[in-house]
């Protein structure tokens, strides 16, 4: 069989299958292959990919690997500042650089629905190639599968990655204590509002950009200037406050952050107000939370701003003996007040 | 933020207790009618920093938590039917009925959109022609115009697809339905700032002089909040019962007549049930006759299904200042704000989700306030 | 219950009710808000907005005002008067 008489006999591929995708490219037949062949194989040329095999050949590296995985649903799929492809791999690097390891090698895993234009499937993966450039990892292995219309939004991502820890140096959450300095590497909550207010529903015009982008030069600036650092995170879901209440579970002290010197851009803070939902709780793409013994504050908040992913980063609060809140926040009039842990769905409050 | 963050002043903000401190001889009971106020007190420690000389009960001005459970069903019922776009506030969605919520019934598939003004659901219905927009209006009078508007929009533009189930409610029979009780313990008002700029304050002279009670006209910042604070102390402490406006940058005494008459052209005074309140004489807002083609109480029939609270739910007793939300045996335990029993603990501007969010667990040490 | 934030009147888009319209600033954002209920307001003007609707003009001298008075206060010289 071949592919003319494929496109006469079946109804699924219409005049669409050469602007989108349908179920046929899915099928793991021939449709699947060129797919593949065609748009994804050549924005990633590397030697464990050429063989297009099951699975990939990698290289044996000594010293201990770190393996993280990550899924990522966003809607729209292109935002001011980012785009799902961008951020499928950002996050799952991110995540492997605050664990102090260097993203090597990547899994880049398609679920498509049917439908979505080539046009915006070529954007995403250029966009993921251009990311994993940046990083300076390689997308190894992969995976395409195309779902019946309303069984995904547009498109789903799901990367894997594979890094290598640089040092010796091993960050745990668990060692965070008393007297310990906290360290935001950006302003917050660019990616949660940049996203909001592409979704036309809210009728906002709004100049902000989402953080997206790579941690690893942080990661590689604190190091550098030879930072004991404790542990870091990035603020993902749930924002910093996430991050602080997993902090302050794991290491069983008191996390303050002080509201005033919580760095928020004033595009960010303005729709916030409007929507009544605090900063803190809104998530970040690229922007992670740093605890450092005190006495090194001053010089890791140095060497972040040489980096441009963290030129603005600012030490805004400090860890203590546990009280009787887990994480509490230093208000505008100078009060600590408890701060909840986030939950449940991310909704304006409006009312 | 111009005209909010000079409202956030600690400078300030520590002036206005001291004269707090200074001039309260006493302990006195305030209530604080809004929700929003209620956020702002708690979120900036300002009930903590007075806890000696000022004891704020939180009043019912959540028009979320009042909504009835029957007007939550209504709307679930209506979302679940075909070709129906239900848009309402952020807030609303988390509300539990009887039978689940609004993002509940999202989640099994209903199209119900989060909005951030009722005049996006016009747009909604616009842009939708096929489908049946029902816009879940909830709302003191301040958001009275803006459901006005919307309908007064539908109309011009003639979209038979649009309807309104109104759930719209008036705080001032609120007020005199806490004031008359024989358990109130309320001894000062702080009105709502943003009811008063619409319906302006000279409505409550009357109640002020009727039940001997200041009411201060108060907006949600911290500054604002302490100057009505301070205002409603000073008059109990010199025995005067008199209602002052401690918002003027917002609120004029007749208010804002433009809305007042949207409101006016829209909707008629009507008797209401609150949730955890009961039937509230004149404590609702419905769509006047020649609306009918927009109430979709009218279009769609009701179910006559009814619904109670859960007994163990002490909302009622929380949003009438009788008790305060850690006061309630289920705070915290068997209701939180992953679990409510009652809409107080879901909605964001609730009594009992402020406590939780900001106070539940014992108080903790004060930090450098004073100047 | 209610909300709402000020906001710079940017242009006026539409002056017939009911929808009437302008577009409004709160430091970086902007978006259309109805005017219905403030047709005087100029391009220049706060307003305080609800739920998508301009409710208020805000009277700038007013609000000048009240933290006027309370800088103004002698309370710290009063409470330190006290106490020496």
């Amino acid at each position: 069989m071949n592919a003319d008489s494929l496109s006469i006999t079946c109804p699924i591929l219409s005049v669409d299958d050469k602007e989108c995708v349908t179920i046929a490219h899915g099928e793991g037949a021939r449709l699947t292959r060129e797919l593949i062949q065609r748009r994804i194989l050549p924005l990633f040329s590397n030697d464990a990919l050429a063989s297009f095999g099951d699975a990939a050949r990698l290289p044996s590296v000594s010293g201990q690997l770190a393996f993280a995985s990550d899924g990522f649903v966003v809607s729209p799929l292109f935002f001011p500042g980012g785009d799902i492809g961008k951020l499928a791999v950002y996050g799952t690097t991110n995540d492997l650089a605050v664990a102090g390891a260097r993203p090597l090698w990547l899994s880049l895993s398609l679920i498509i629905e049917e439908g979505l234009p080539f046009a915006t499937l070529d954007r995403v993966l250029q966009s993921v190639a251009q990311a994993a450039k940046t990083v300076g990892v390689q997308v190894v292995t992969g995976d395409t599968k195309v779902v019946p219309r309303g069984a995904a939004d547009g498109l789903f991502i799901t990367t894997s990655g594979i890094g290598h820890y640089q040092d010796e140096q091993r960050y745990d959450c668990r060692d965070i204590r008393p007297g310990d300095a906290l360290i935001v590497t950006g302003t917050i909550a660019c990616h949660g509002m940049a996203v909001m207010a592409a979704r036309e529903n809210l009728g906002v015009v709004a100049e902000i950009e989402s953080d997206c982008g790579s941690l690893l030069p942080a990661v590689t600036a604190l190091s550098h200037a030879g930072i004991p650092v404790r542990a870091m995170r990035d603020a993902t879901r749930g924002g910093v406050a996430a991050v602080l209440h997993e902090w302050s579970l794991a290491c069983g002290h008191t996390l303050t952050v002080d509201e005033n010197k919580i760095p928020v851009n004033h595009v960010v803070r303005g729709l916030c107000e409007i929507l009544g939902l605090d900063p803190l709780f809104v998530a970040n793409e690229g922007t992670m939370l740093v605890a450092v013994p005190d006495e090194f504050a001053c010089r890791a908040v140095e060497a972040l701003r040489q980096t441009a992913v963290s030129a603005n980063a600012v030490c805004f609060g400090r860890v203590s003996q546990r009280k009787i809140a887990p994480v509490t926040v230093i208000r505008s009039l100078g009060r600590e007040i408890p701060l909840d842990e986030p939950s449940g769905a991310f909704l304006p409050r409006i009312c | 933020m111009k005209y909010v963050d000079e409202y956030r002043d600690p400078q300030l903000a520590a002036t206005l207790v001291a004269k707090i401190r200074n001039v309260a001889t006493r302990r006195w009971t305030l209530m604080e009618v809004c929700g929003g106020q209620t956020h702002g007190l708690l979120r900036h420690g300002i009930d903590e920093a007075l806890e000696d000389v000022v004891e704020m009960l939180h009043g019912p001005g959540c028009p979320v938590c009042v909504t009835p459970i029957e007007s939550i069903e209504k709307a679930i019922e209506l979302s679940r039917q075909p070709q129906t776009i239900l848009a309402s506030f952020g807030d609303m969605l988390r509300v539990p009925g009887a039978t689940g919520s609004l993002l509940k019934a999202k989640s099994q598939g209903a199209d119900v959109r989060v909005v951030y003004s009722p005049l996006d659901a016009v747009e909604i219905a616009k842009n939708n022609p096929n489908a049946r927009v029902v816009f879940f209006a909830v709302g003191f009078e301040t958001t009275a115009p803006a459901t006005g508007l919307a309908v007064l929009q539908a109309q011009r533009l003639g979209l038979e697809n649009f309807s309104l189930l109104s759930a719209h409610v008036r705080v001032e029979p609120a007020m005199q339905s806490i004031a008359q009780s024989p358990e109130c313990r309320v001894q000062g008002f702080l009105a709502a700032g943003h009811v008063c700029t619409v319906m302006g304050y000279d409505c409550y002279q009357e109640f002020s002089r009727k039940y001997r009670l200041p009411v201060v006209v108060t907006g949600f910042e911290p500054i604002d909040l302490l100057s009505g604070i301070y205002e409603c102390v000073r008059q109990l402490e010199n025995g005067q019962c008199d209602v002052a406006n401690e918002y003027a940058r917002s609120v004029r005494s007749e208010g804002n007549v433009n809305a007042q008459s949207i409101i006016e052209q829209v909707f008629k005074i009507a008797d209401r049930p609150w949730r955890g309140l009961g039937v509230i004489p004149q404590g609702g807002l419905v769509l006047r006759g020649e609306f009918k083609q927009f109430d979709a109480d009218s279009r769609f029939p009701k179910s006559s299904a009814q619904f109670a609270e859960p007994p163990e739910c002490l909302s009622g007793e929380v949003m009438t200042g009788r008790i305060r939300p850690p006061q309630c045996p289920q705070f915290g335990l068997a209701c939180t704000p992953q679990n409510p029993l009652g809409a107080p603990m879901v909605s964001s501007e609730g009594a009992c989700a402020a406590y939780y969010a900001y106070q539940s667990r014992p108080r903790i040490a004060e930090v450098g306030a004073e100047p | 219950m209610c909300l709402a934030i000020p906001g710079q009147v940017v242009r006026w888009i539409e002056r017939e009710q009911p929808f009437c319209e302008a577009d409004i600033q709160f430091l970086g954002i902007r978006r259309k808000c109805n005017m219905s209920c403030v047709p005087d307001a100029q391009e220049g003007d706060y307003v305080i907005v609800h739920a998508g609707v301009a409710i208020s003009k805000v009277d700038t001298a007013a609000a000048e005002q009240l933290l006027q008075e309370i800088s103004s206060s002698e309370i710290w010289d009063e409470l330190n008067g006290n106490a020496s």
